[in-house]
C-alpha cells in the first residue's frame, strides 16, 4: 500500500466521473461501451459528458470536488497535513455530491416536489449508477481515507485508514440505509394517526408483549415466546457445541474426523429438512410414537409441535454454528498454562476448571451471542414445528406477506427483535469486560493439550454421544424422503425424484440438454456462493483486525453496526433491500449483485465473531516484534496475523459459502427470473408437498457443500502453532471411550 | 486493498448487467405451483413466441414485492394468487385494466372478479373450500365422518381439529369469510368460539392442515377440497366434504402490473391464459383447479362439486383492506387469544 501514491485514488475517481459510462447499462457492458466521455445517448455517457453535452447540471458538483482534490494531488510543493486536508476534502466533497445528486434526481425527475419548487420543473431522468459512478465512489472514499492518514489520523497508516473507511463506508451503504428505510416504515401515519401515535400504538401491542401465559392458559406474546426459545436454544447449543469441541480437541476419541463431520452436517442443511426430520420421529404419527402406543397403548400426543419441538430443532440447527465458533478457541488455550497449574500440583478438574475453561470464555460467550441471534431470527423450524406458537420472526414474515399486508407492524417487531439482539451484545461486553484472553504469544509454546479430566470427559462423551446418534437418525429420516415413492406413506424405494431434478437429455446432434427441474437454479446458488464467501471472509477478517488492533474514534458504533444486519431477521433484510434498491441511485434488484450483498452482510458477523475471538488470543507483541522489524502493516497482516488466523478464515469461508447456499428468509424477495437460488426453489417444492425432489435437491446439495468444505478446507490449510503432536499412542484416560 | 477493489469492479460488471432489453419478453410474476407456472410459461412461449421470464413465489409475497416495486415495476403480469390480493392490488392502484376477449366464455364467478376490481383482475381457476379428514385416524378413534360445518363442534372431535391461522393464511381468512356468509357474522363468531376447543393448532401456514391430515398429525383439516384431494391422489387416506351449509370457491385471479414495460406481451398473455386450450394446462400440471372457461373440461380426479352448496362469497366486501382488518381483529380478540 505505502508505494501507491495517494493520487491514484484521485485517478481513478477521475476516469470514473469522465471516461467511463456512469449509469448502470440495460444491455450490459461491451469493451467499447466504455469509453463514455463522448457517447450520443446521456444515459450510456460519463458523469462529465452528462454536464457538458447534455446538460445534465446536477453533475458538476461532482466535477467541482474532482478539482479540489486535483490540488491536492498535485506533485510536490505542498506541505503533507495541506494536502492531506484538501485529498480529504475533496473526497468528502466527492462522495456527498455523489449522493446528492443521486438522491435529488430519479427516473422522474425531482424525487420530491419540493425540490421542485425549488429549482423549477425539470423534464429530465436519471436511473442507477452503473461502472463509472462505482469507481468514482471508491476514488473518493479511499481518496479521502489517504488524505485522513497524511494528516496524521490512524497513526499515519494509509492501509489502515482505507480499511475503516471500506468497512464503514459499505456498512452505512449495506446494512444503515436499508435499515433506516424500513424503520421509517415503523412511524408511517395510519389512517388518521400521526407518526409518534402510530408508533405508539404499534409499540404497545398486547399480542407482542401480553403476560397472559403465565395466569391463565392464553397464549403469551411473541416477544417473551422469541425470547425464552432464544435463551433456551443458546444455552443448550452453547453447551452441547462445547461438549463436541472438547471431545474433538482433547480426549483420544476414535471417530473425531465423523463426529466433526457430523456437527457440520446440520449446518449444510437446507432449512425445513431438519423439522420434517422431527415430524417423522417424533410427531403424533411418527415412529417413536407408535412404539409407544405399541408398547404402552398410551399416547404421546403433539408435544412436538410448540415451543419444545422448535427448541429441539433449533439446538439441532445451531450447534454446529456454536462447535464451529468454539473449536478454534479450544485448540487455541495454551497448554503452557495448563502445563503451569499441573506443576503447581493443581488437579485436572482444579486445572480445567480454573484455567482451560476460563480461557474460553471469549469462545463461549460469542458462541452463545451468536447462537442467540441465529434462534431470533430463525424462521424456517418455528413455522414447520411451531403449531400455535408464534414467535417474532414468523410474525414479521406473515405481517409483510400474510393477510394484514402491514409493513408498519412488521417494522415494529423488527425492532423489538433488534432490541434483544442488541441487549444480549451489550450483555456479553459487560461479562467479558476488559480481561486478557491472550493464550498465544511469541514465546515457545511447547505442550500438549491437556486431556479432559476424567469427569468431564465422561459428561462431554454422555451428552454428545447421544446427541450424535439423533442427529445421525433424524438425517436418515429426513434423507429417506429422496429415496422413496412418497415420504412418510409410500416407502417403496425409487430414484424419480433425482431424475426429475437432475435429468440430462441428449439430443440428435450428440450434445445434451440440462432437462432437469433443478439444474438452473444450482448453477446460480453455487455461482453466487461462490463469489460471496471470499468478499465476505475477507470483509469479516478485516473487520476483526481492526476492531480488535486498531484504536479510533467511532470504533464501537462501527462493531455494533456489523452486528446489526446479524441482529435483524432474513425476512426484513430482503423487504428493506427490495425498498431501497428498486430506485436509483443504486438500483440492483433483479440482478446478482443485490444476492451476493445480501449474503456478505448478513454473514459477516461470524466472521467478524470467530476472527476477534481467535485474535483476543494472540498478543500484541506479535504485530510489535514485526512492526519493529519493519514490516509494514500489510505484511504483518499477511505474514503474522494471517497465518495464526487460520482457523477463524476458515470458519468465515465455510460458514459464508454453506450460509449463502442455504438461507431462505431473505433471499425469497431478492430472487428474480434470472437469478433463482436453490433454497427458494426447495421451499416452493416443500410448500407444494412435494418433499421428493425437494429433499433429493437437499441431498445433493448436501454432497455438493461437503466437497466444497473439503476444498477450502485443502486450499486454507492448518495453522501450525509450533506445539509437540500427540505422541502415537495417545496418554488418554480409560474413560476416553465410554 | 486495490486487489479488492478490482475484484468489486470485475464483480459489479459480471453481475451488474440488467435483464436483456425488453423486446418480446413477459416478466411473469406465478403465485401458482412452479411446474404449473413452468408449463403455463412454455405453453405461451410456444404460442406466441415471446420469452417468458418467470419468478414463483406466494401471493403474499409478490403483493408485497409489487408494493415495493411501486415506483419501478420490474413485473408485468401477476398469475394466480388468491382473488382478494388481486383486489386489494387493484384497490390500491397497483394494476391496470383489461378486458379479455374471452369475457363472455368465463364462469359467473371468474366473471365477477373483473367487475368487482372495475376490470383490474380476472378468475382464472377456483378452489372449494371444505373438510379433509384421515379415514385411518377416525376408524381407529371410531369417529364418525363430519358432514356439515356444525358437525365440527361434536365434543368427540376435541383436539382433533387444524385450521389455519387467518392473520398469515388466505384460506382461513376466507373459511373465516364463508361462515360470515353463511352464519352471518356474530354466528360465525360464536361457532369459531364453539369450534376453538377442537382445535389443536392454527398453524400460520395455509398448507399445513392439508399435509396433517394426509400424515395423521391431525384427524380433520379445514381446507382447500382440491389440495385434499391431491393427497388422496398421491396415496395418503385422505377423504374430502363439501359441507352441507354451503361453501364458496375461493378464485385465482390475474392482473397487470400498473406500469409494465411490456404492456403488449402482458395483455396478449392475459387474452391466452383464459382460452380453453391454456386452461387445459391445468390438468397437464397435475392440478385440480376448476377452469375459468366453460369451454375447458375440469381436470380428472377433482372433487364432483355438482352436489355441493355453492354460497356466492362477497369477494368485494371481504376484499377491502378495512373490512378484513376488522375481521381479523375480531378473530383475535374473540377466538385466537381465548384460552382452550
Amino acid at each position: 500500500m505505502r508505494h501507491v501514491a495517494p493520487a491514484w485514488w484521485w485517478v481513478a475517481a477521475a476516469v470514473g466521473a469522465t471516461v467511463l459510462p456512469w449509469h448502470m447499462q440495460q444491455a450490459g457492458l461491451g469493451l467499447g461501451d466504455l469509453r463514455a466521455f463522448a457517447a450520443a445517448d446521456p444515459d450510456a455517457a460519463s458523469a462529465a459528458a452528462q454536464a457538458v453535452l447534455h446538460g445534465r447540471f446536477w453533475f458538476w458538483p461532482v466535477l467541482a470536488a474532482l478539482a479540489v482534490g486535483a490540488v491536492g494531488s498535485l506533485p510536490p510543493g505542498l506541505a503533507r497535513p495541506r494536502r492531506g486536508a484538501l485529498l480529504f476534502a475533496g473526497g468528502v466533497l466527492g462522495l456527498l455530491a455523489v449522493a446528492a445528486q443521486g438522491f435529488a434526481v430519479g427516473i422522474a425527475g425531482w424525487t420530491t416536489p419540493r425540490l421542485a419548487s425549488l429549482f423549477g420543473p425539470l423534464d429530465d431522468r436519471q436511473f442507477g449508477i452503473g461502472l463509472g459512478g462505482c469507481v468514482a465512489v471508491l476514488g473518493f472514499l479511499f481518496q479521502a481515507t489517504d488524505g485522513l492518514a497524511l494528516r496524521g489520523a490512524f497513526k499515519g497508516d494509509r492501509f489502515t485508514a482505507g480499511a475503516v473507511g471500506l468497512l464503514a463506508f459499505s456498512i452505512l451503504v449495506f446494512t444503515v440505509w436499508p435499515m433506516a428505510t424500513i424503520l421509517a416504515e415503523a412511524f408511517a401515519g395510519r389512517g388518521d394517526l400521526g407518526p409518534l401515535a402510530a408508533f405508539a400504538e404499534r409499540a404497545a401491542d398486547r399480542k407482542v408483549w401480553g403476560m397472559e401465559c403465565v395466569s391463565s392458559g392464553r397464549s403469551c406474546g411473541v416477544a417473551w415466546n422469541s425470547l425464552a426459545l432464544a435463551i433456551a436454544t443458546a444455552t443448550l447449543a452453547t453447551l452441547l457445541g462445547l461438549c463436541f469441541a472438547l471431545i474433538v480437541t482433547r480426549t483420544g476419541f476414535r471417530a473425531k474426523r465423523a463426529l466433526r463431520l457430523l456437527t457440520v452436517l446440520p449446518i449444510i442443511t437446507p432449512p425445513f429438512v431438519i423439522g420434517l426430520g422431527l415430524i417423522l420421529i417424533f410427531g403424533r404419527a411418527g415412529v417413536v410414537n407408535q412404539i409407544v402406543e405399541a408398547v404402552t397403548g398410551s399416547q404421546l400426543g403433539r408435544w412436538i409441535y410448540g415451543f419444545q419441538g422448535v427448541w429441539l430443532a433449533q439446538v439441532f440447527s445451531f450447534t454446529p454454528t456454536a462447535f464451529l465458533v468454539l473449536i478454534g478457541v479450544v485448540e487455541g488455550v495454551s497448554p503452557t498454562m495448563e502445563e503451569a497449574a499441573h506443576t503447581l500440583r493443581a488437579s485436572r478438574l482444579r486445572t480445567f476448571l480454573t484455567v482451560s475453561l476460563p480461557l474460553m470464555r471469549p469462545g463461549i460467550a460469542n458462541a452463545w451471542l451468536v447462537v442467540f441471534v441465529e434462534s431470533l431470527a430463525d424462521f424456517g423450524n418455528p413455522i414447520v414445528l411451531g403449531g400455535s406458537f408464534g414467535v417474532l420472526s414468523t410474525e414479521i414474515f406473515f405481517a409483510v406477506v400474510g393477510a394484514q399486508a402491514d409493513f408498519g407492524r412488521a417494522a415494529m417487531l423488527a425492532l423489538v427483535l433488534l432490541a434483544f439482539a442488541l441487549a444480549a451484545f451489550f450483555l456479553q461486553r459487560a461479562v467479558l469486560g476488559r480481561r486478557s484472553y491472550v493464550a498465544v504469544a511469541g514465546k515457545g509454546d511447547g505442550g500438549l493439550a491437556t486431556p479432559l479430566p476424567r469427569g468431564i470427559a465422561r459428561a462431554a462423551f454422555a451428552v454428545a454421544i447421544p446427541w450424535a446418534i439423533l442427529t445421525i437418525v433424524v438425517y436418515a429420516m429426513a434423507l429417506a424422503g429422496a429415496f422413496v415413492k412418497v415420504w412418510g406413506r409410500d416407502w417403496t424405494p425409487t430414484l424419480d425424484h433425482f431424475r426429475r431434478a437432475f435429468d440430462v437429455t441428449p439430443t440428435a446432434d450428440g450434445g445434451f440438454i440440462l432437462s432437469g427441474l433443478a439444474w438452473n437454479s444450482l448453477g446460480t446458488t453455487v455461482t453466487l456462493a461462490a463469489i460471496a464467501a471470499p468478499v465476505t471472509a475477507a470483509l469479516g477478517i478485516l473487520a476483526s483486525w481492526i476492531l480488535s488492533r486498531q484504536r479510533f474514534a467511532g470504533r464501537f458504533a462501527l462493531e455494533f453496526a456489523l452486528m446489526l444486519t446479524f441482529a435483524v431477521p432474513g425476512t426484513v433484510i430482503g423487504v428493506s433491500y427490495i425498498l431501497t434498491y428498486n430506485v436509483p441511485p443504486l438500483e440492483i434488484t433483479g440482478t446478482g449483485v443485490i444476492l451476493v450483498a445480501c449474503f456478505v452482510f448478513r454473514n459477516m458477523p461470524v466472521g467478524v465473531r470467530s476472527g476477534m475471538a481467535a485474535m483476543s488470543q494472540l498478543d500484541r507483541s506479535l504485530d510489535e516484534a514485526s512492526a519493529t522489524l519493519r514490516a509494514s502493516t500489510t505484511r504483518t497482516l499477511a505474514r503474522v496475523i494471517l497465518p495464526l488466523l487460520k482457523p477463524a478464515i476458515l470458519t468465515a469461508l465455510v460458514y459464508s459459502f454453506v450460509r449463502a447456499m442455504t438461507t431462505v428468509s431473505a433471499v425469497i424477495f431478492l430472487v428474480s427470473a434470472q437469478h433463482e437460488m436453490a433454497t427458494v426453489f426447495i421451499i416452493n417444492r416443500v410448500i407444494n408437498g412435494d418433499y421428493g425432489v425437494s429433499i433429493a435437491y437437499s441431498a445433493a446439495l448436501i454432497v455438493l457443500m461437503v466437497a466444497a468444505i473439503g476444498v477450502i478446507h485443502l486450499a486454507v490449510g492448518r495453522r501450525r502453532l509450533g506445539r509437540r503432536a500427540a505422541a502415537p499412542a495417545p496418554l488418554v484416560p480409560a474413560g476416553g471411550r465410554v | 486493498m486495490r486487489r479488492l477493489a478490482r475484484a468489486l469492479a470485475a464483480l459489479l460488471l459480471v453481475l451488474g448487467a440488467a435483464p436483456a432489453a425488453a423486446q418480446g419478453i413477459l416478466n411473469l410474476y406465478c403465485s401458482a405451483p412452479v411446474e404449473w407456472c413452468q408449463v403455463m410459461a412454455n405453453g405461451f412461449q410456444a404460442a406466441s413466441g415471446i420469452h417468458v421470464a418467470m419468478t414463483q413465489k406466494s401471493t403474499g409475497e409478490v403483493l408485497a414485492q409489487m408494493r415495493a416495486e411501486a415506483a419501478n415495476p420490474k413485473g408485468d403480469l401477476w398469475w394466480t394468487g388468491q382473488a382478494d390480493a388481486h383486489l386489494v392490488a387493484a384497490e390500491d392502484g397497483l394494476t391496470q385494466e383489461y378486458r379479455p376477449a374471452a369475457l363472455d366464455d368465463l364462469e359467473p364467478w371468474a366473471r365477477q372478479q373483473w367487475t368487482v376490481s372495475h376490470g383490474r383482475a380476472v378468475g382464472v381457476a377456483g378452489l372449494a373450500v371444505g373438510i379433509g379428514f384421515n379415514t385411518e385416524i377416525l376408524a381407529k378413534r371410531r369417529l364418525a365422518a363430519p358432514r356439515c360445518w356444525a358437525d365440527l363442534l361434536r365434543p368427540a372431535y376435541r383436539d382433533e381439529i387444524q385450521m389455519s391461522n387467518p392473520n398469515s393464511s388466505g384460506t382461513a381468512y376466507t373459511v373465516i369469510g364463508i361462515l360470515v356468509q353463511a352464519m352471518g357474522e356474530d354466528g360465525a363468531f360464536s361457532y369459531l368460539q364453539a369450534l376453538h376447543a377442537n382445535v389443536n393448532s392454527y398453524p400460520r401456514s395455509g398448507v399445513a392442515p392439508t399435509r396433517a391430515v394426509a400424515r395423521g398429525e391431525t384427524g380433520i383439516s379445514i381446507g382447500f377440497l382440491q389440495g385434499f384431494a391431491a393427497e388422496k391422489q398421491a396415496g395418503f387416506p385422505v377423504e374430502t366434504v363439501a359441507p352441507c351449509e354451503g361453501t364458496a370457491l375461493a378464485v385465482d385471479s390475474m392482473s397487470i402490473v400498473r406500469g409494465a414495460r411490456n404492456i403488449a406481451a402482458a395483455r396478449r398473455f392475459f387474452d391466452w391464459a383464459l382460452s380453453p386450450e391454456a386452461q387445459a394446462l391445468t390438468a397437464k400440471a397435475g392440478q385440480l383447479h376448476l377452469p375459468a372457461n366453460r369451454k375447458a373440461p375440469p381436470p380428472p380426479g377433482t372433487p364432483d362439486l355438482a352436489t355441493a352448496k355453492l354460497l356466492d362469497y362477497d369477494f368485494a366486501r371481504f376484499g377491502r383492506g378495512a373490512e378484513r382488518a376488522r375481521l381479523l381483529a375480531r378473530w383475535d380478540a374473540e377466538v385466537g387469544s381465548r384460552p382452550r
